[in-house]
């Protein structure tokens, strides 16, 4: 058996995984992010209203990009151990379900409302 | 007496038989990732609530023309410079944070210091602009409960829709604004206190002598949770 005596953790180890650099690196794709966004909202979709449909879809994705951005760098998810970070979003999958049943179900609201 | 262990009690050293800690980070830690998963369950569920009522509704008060001030310089015709200010307000104050933790790497505690006040700064800004924000919205007469007269109800509104549709999606998207982001705002409110908090602490050299700046990555967690939150709340009512 190995002998190894392992540190259940040692705080300030993470050294090299987020530098300066990167975090800026990181904010200035947020901004950037973010600024495409307003591009569409102010720009692109004015003038075309039937580009709403096309439209919302790419801000929910842009959305969960800047989300994976921030969770990943910002909150460090990304260099903690696979096992913490399938805790956390695993039960996520919970959410798209509470999503799936309530869209459905205000389908039928409006057929009611009339 | 014999000095050789049975294999059964020998001490196990992988994770997951109780060696050691399989997510190798610190229980507080831990606890502050569940708690924060536990908080993302309840701003689904508001967000999500605030969505199917919206699918439900054959109109809905449009954005660019509900928001579209800035509160003491703008009356109107500014869609989205406001709220694009608050945005970008948080973002930032997530970046000093981020910094924060990083000098706490370093043990620098001066830097860690200063990049704590202007995360707090920060923090206030933000609050600042919702209360205008808020307040501009009373003003014309969107609250729980309320919502302007019929007659200026058709300034909120794209084409299409009975007035009596119109008054019902009005006061749907009032009650769900003040109260989503009311709780956003609420976190928020409670981050700046933590971090206050903490940053007495850092002053006092409390985490010096501790040798650690881990509470100080802790409290970020939570600071960037809130700041992960008004993405969302950003996009679901300011841009779609």
């Amino acid at each position: 058996m190995s002998s190894e005596s392992h540190e259940v953790h040692h705080e300030g180890g993470e050294h090299e995984t987020m530098t300066r650099k990167k975090i800026w690196k990181v904010f200035f794709i947020l901004l950037a992010i973010t600024c495409v966004e307003f591009v569409i909202a102010l720009v692109i979709v004015p003038g075309h209203p039937e580009y709403l449909r096309v439209a919302n879809p790419v801000y929910i994705a842009l959305t969960l990009l800047k989300a994976f951005y921030i969770v990943a760098y910002f909150m460090h998810l990304k260099f903690e151990k696979l096992g913490l970070a399938l805790a956390i979003i695993v039960p996520i999958i919970f959410i798209i379900g509470l999503i799936l049943v309530l869209t459905n179900e205000s389908h039928h609201w409006i057929d009611l409302r009339g | 007496m014999s000095t050789t262990v049975s294999q059964i009690d020998e001490v196990k050293t992988t994770p997951w038989s109780g060696g050691r800690s399989p997510f190798n980070v610190e229980y507080g830690k831990i606890m502050m990732w569940f708690f924060l998963l536990s908080d993302a369950f309840t701003f689904s569920s508001l967000l999500i609530s605030y969505g199917s009522l919206r699918f439900s509704a054959s109109v809905w008060p449009a954005a660019d023309k509900v928001f579209q001030s800035v509160p003491g310089l703008l009356d109107s015709g500014a869609p989205l410079v406001f709220v694009g200010l608050m945005t970008f307000i948080l973002i930032m104050s997530s970046v000093t944070m981020v910094l924060a933790v990083e000098a706490g790497h370093r043990n620098a505690k001066k830097e860690v210091l200063w990049w704590m006040v202007a995360t707090i700064i920060g923090g206030f800004m933000f609050l600042g602009c919702q209360a205008l924000e808020w307040s501009h919205l009373h003003h014309e007469g969107f609250w729980w409960g309320s919502t302007p007269a019929l007659e200026e109800l058709g300034k909120f509104f794209n084409a299409g829709g009975t007035d009596a549709a119109r008054h019902l999606t009005a006061q749907e998207f009032a009650n769900l604004f003040f109260t989503i982001t009311g709780f956003h705002g609420f976190h928020v409110f409670t981050g700046v206190i933590i971090n206050i908090i903490i940053t007495v602490n850092v002053l006092r050299g409390t985490y010096e002598k501790r040798g650690s700046y881990l509470m100080v990555e802790k409290v970020g967690l939570y600071w960037h949770f809130v700041d992960l939150v008004w993405v969302f709340v950003f996009t679901f009512f300011y841009l779609v």
